[in-house]
């Protein structure tokens, strides 16, 4: 019944419009009870002391409440992912998105609490499932779903699809659909952040970069040879693992050894791991939020293991016969966007009022990016051969930046490295 | 202008050194690059001037190291990687084709990727099949990087210069075999623009259209050639990407007669682009279809006298020649 977009909006009406099925409370000592396990062992099923694993328990049970307003932005950001992830759905059978299009329903705290834990001057990479990374980080909802419409308008006016979400202003590096091929990459903007405050004399910039994969990625050279090189290097780099038990229809515990305790990885390259509840954006915030600044502070990489899941298929086409209806139920039931709702309306913050009021803003804006996406022009063939190479020689005739971008001055070089004052 | 002759190698240190001391965006790395002071010594004495922060010792792990410098390169950071040779970048194929060469199209004009990734290039040092790659034919396909491919020590530090400073990547491809060959190299300061063919030796017979290593074995049998009255023209195309296709033509027209020598296997190869585009624009102009020398369409073999024939070398540079010429 999922594989219907009409289905996927009353999967977001359900779990938003009623309460989860257990208190929010009870969450942080027992997510996953009741024999639905994906990612082999229960989130707080082990003991503290679990070898390569470093984790900090909430106190009293429950994450502590952030201030109202980054309460509520969380709120509003992963309900803006989900029902925009909606509308993806439903233009995807519409066949206004071509290719492969895969949705982050399900994951969005993760996008969402990772994203509030950084600056905004530090550098992000993701995979092919990019769409909630892309909006968490700021990019609007008509550039990223004019992208996948093929449109001018997108963020890399059309060039790059679904799974290639690129934001320059809001330092995000893509989107890339190669799996685990982004992990050396990310690796690489940890490394040029360190660069830039060691070698380019000034900078006491400290930023650090967060790269994401999927537990899919945990066997991939790739994945391997950039962990190695980080703890080596010493790098600024936070190598978060999006574990949402399948690397497309092939469950962790079929494709991956240790995948109970993939933090064991992580300990081999000499590199803090760290588990966490990826289905509660208080946990993602505050787990984040110390382990950025400890990277921050010390330029030592760090590896997470966020349990999460995904509530629809691996893409558009996957009918998700490797796992049961009541597997899915019952994470559904861990709901993130429900859980901070509950948590938002126990505490006073939040009143039913406000949340339908929430509720019908974003879901304007994201039909708004449906509508935009339809209006806007396809790329102009022109656009064939531009942007193959910076300057204009034979057959290609330059580059410049998307319009998203607004027409800020072009950095020469496509320098990002932020303070003109070390740039030679 | 000074006349002074240094060696290939110390052509690409000069190159990197004087660029990494006019920008410090510009950095090295790579296996052995730094306390060995190069595999093949080419970044000598590079660790003792810049220090370890900009010469960079990497683990063999070319996929992690060459995605790691693609990374530093979209945050603006111009990286040098150097492969200890071209055939172990195979392992690295998807960063450096599928990142590299496509970011600035795939981000919207975003993000470019200026880098420079370099190494030993080619056969001829009897090291069997997996470690000869001519990765000219496999790479040169790829739409959005650049390949230069030097054939002396001017020519090598010219061309690292102008590859260093470009805002693409570029694929730089040396040859172990003339790492210790010695070239006029001025003390002054010159960049060899890309896309612009050197004719290395005028001649008004027939035209040798090649590239790297291999214009010398042309230069080579143009000499014998002379002796029996052939004068053969020799274009050092010294980019592959860009093509200076126009040079080829200009001589061509001028000639009638081409033979492409290209140090890759024939099928889809440089050598087959540059006939493809000269019978495309000489049709008329040609007495003779263009004649071309490559590797045997082999594996490289390890004996002497095997990898000797595997090689486009003077004597068959020297036979395609007078079979186009009508002479055989």
């Amino acid at each position: 019944m999922l594989d219907s977009p009409a289905a996927g909006g009353g999967l977001v009406m359900n779990t938003l419009m009623s309460s989860p099925a257990q208190p929010a409370s009870s969450h942080a000592s027992s997510p996953v009870s009741g024999g639905f396990d994906v990612h082999g062992l229960g989130i707080d099923a082990r003991p503290d002391t679990a070898p390569g694993a470093v984790r900090v328990s909430p106190t009293n049970g429950q994450w502590p409440m952030v201030e109202p307003g980054l309460a509520l932005q969380f709120l509003r950001k992963m309900v803006l992912v989900r029902e925009f992830e909606v509308r993806c759905m439903q233009a995807y059978q519409d066949k206004k998105i071509g290719g492969f299009c895969h949705v982050y329903i399900g994951q969005e705290a993760v996008a969402v609490g990772c994203n509030a834990a950084l600056r905004p001057d530090d550098p992000m990479v993701t995979a092919y499932r990019d769409h909630g990374h892309a909006l968490a980080r700021g990019m609007s909802a008509r550039a990223c779903m004019a992208e996948m419409f093929g449109k001018v308008d997108g963020c890399a006016k059309g060039k790059g699809g679904s799974m290639h979400m690129f934001d320059r202003a809001n330092n995000l590096f893509g989107g890339h659909g190669i799996v685990g091929a982004q992990v050396p990459l990310g690796v690489g903007l940890a490394f040029a952040c360190k660069y830039e405050d060691e070698v380019m004399a000034g900078g006491a910039l400290k930023r650090v970069a967060m790269s994401f994969l999927g537990d899919g990625a945990l066997n991939q050279g790739s994945f391997h040879e950039g962990m190695n090189l980080a703890g080596l290097l010493d790098l600024p780099a936070i190598i978060v693992c999006e574990n949402n038990g399948y690397s497309m229809g092939t469950a962790i515990s079929r494709g991956t050894t240790m995948g109970h305790q993939i933090t064991a990885k992580a300990q081999a390259y000499g590199i803090d791991a760290y588990e966490v509840d990826g289905m509660d954006v208080l946990s993602v915030y505050h787990e984040m939020h110390r382990i950025v600044e400890h990277c921050r502070a010390t330029s030592r990489p760090a590896f997470v293991d966020m349990r999460t899941y995904r509530y629809k298929g691996h893409s558009m086409s996957d009918p998700r016969k490797y796992r049961t209806r009541e597997e899915e139920a019952h994470y559904e039931a861990d709901d993130p966007i429900g859980r901070l709702k509950a948590r938002l309306e126990e505490e006073g913050i939040l009143a039913e009022a406000g949340f339908k009021a929430m509720l019908k803003e974003v879901r304007a804006e994201a039909k708004d990016s449906v509508e935009f996406s339809d209006a806007s022009p396809a790329p102009d063939l022109a656009e064939l051969h531009t942007d193959v190479f910076v300057e204009p020689w034979g057959p290609y005739t330059g580059s410049s930046d998307p319009k998203m971008l607004g027409g800020a001055p072009r950095v020469p070089g496509f320098r990002a490295i932020s303070n003109p004052e070390t740039q030679l | 202008m000074t006349v002074r002759e240094i060696e290939y190698r110390d052509a690409l240190n000069e190159a990197m050194s004087e660029e990494m001391r006019r920008d410090k965006r510009v950095f090295l790395l790579g296996e052995e690059v730094a306390q060995y002071d190069g595999a093949y010594k080419v970044s000598r004495g590079m660790l003792a001037e810049f220090g370890e922060r900009r010469i960079i010792d990497t683990p063999i792990s070319e996929s992690g190291f060459a995605g790691m410098a693609i990374g530093a390169a979209m945050m603006g950071l111009r990286p040098i990687v150097e492969f200890m040779s071209w055939s172990f970048s195979l392992v690295a194929a998807d960063p450096i084709l599928n990142n590299a060469p496509k970011m600035l199209y795939m981000s919207g004009g975003q993000f470019g990727c200026p880098i420079v990734f370099r190494g030993n290039d080619g056969a001829g040092g009897q090291l069997g099949s997996t470690h000869s790659w001519c990765v000219e034919g496999l790479y040169s396909n790829v739409p959005g990087l650049k390949m230069a491919i030097p054939s002396n020590p001017y020519e090598a530090k010219g061309l690292l210069k102008t590859a260093i400073r470009d805002d693409d990547p570029v694929f730089f491809l040396e040859s172990e075999r003339m790492l210790g060959t010695k070239g006029h190299v001025p003390e002054e300061e010159y960049l060899i623009p890309f896309g612009q063919a050197r004719v290395a030796r005028t001649g008004k017979d027939i035209t040798l259209v090649s590239f790297g290593r291999p214009v010398n074995f042309c230069l080579e049998a143009a000499e014998a050639l002379a002796k029996e009255g052939v004068d053969c023209e020799v274009l050092d195309m010294r980019t592959i990407r860009p093509l200076d296709i126009e040079s080829i033509v200009r001589s061509v027209k001028k000639t009638n007669r081409c033979v492409v020598v290209d140090q890759s296997w024939s099928f889809g190869s440089p050598g087959s682009e540059v006939a493809a585009q000269v019978h495309a624009r000489c049709f008329d102009d040609l007495d003779n279809f263009v004649h071309r020398v490559h590797t045997a369409d082999v594996p490289t073999p390890y004996a002497t006298n095997l990898e000797a024939e595997y090689m486009p070398n003077a004597r068959r540079i020297t036979e395609a020649v007078r079979a186009c010429l009508y002479l055989a």
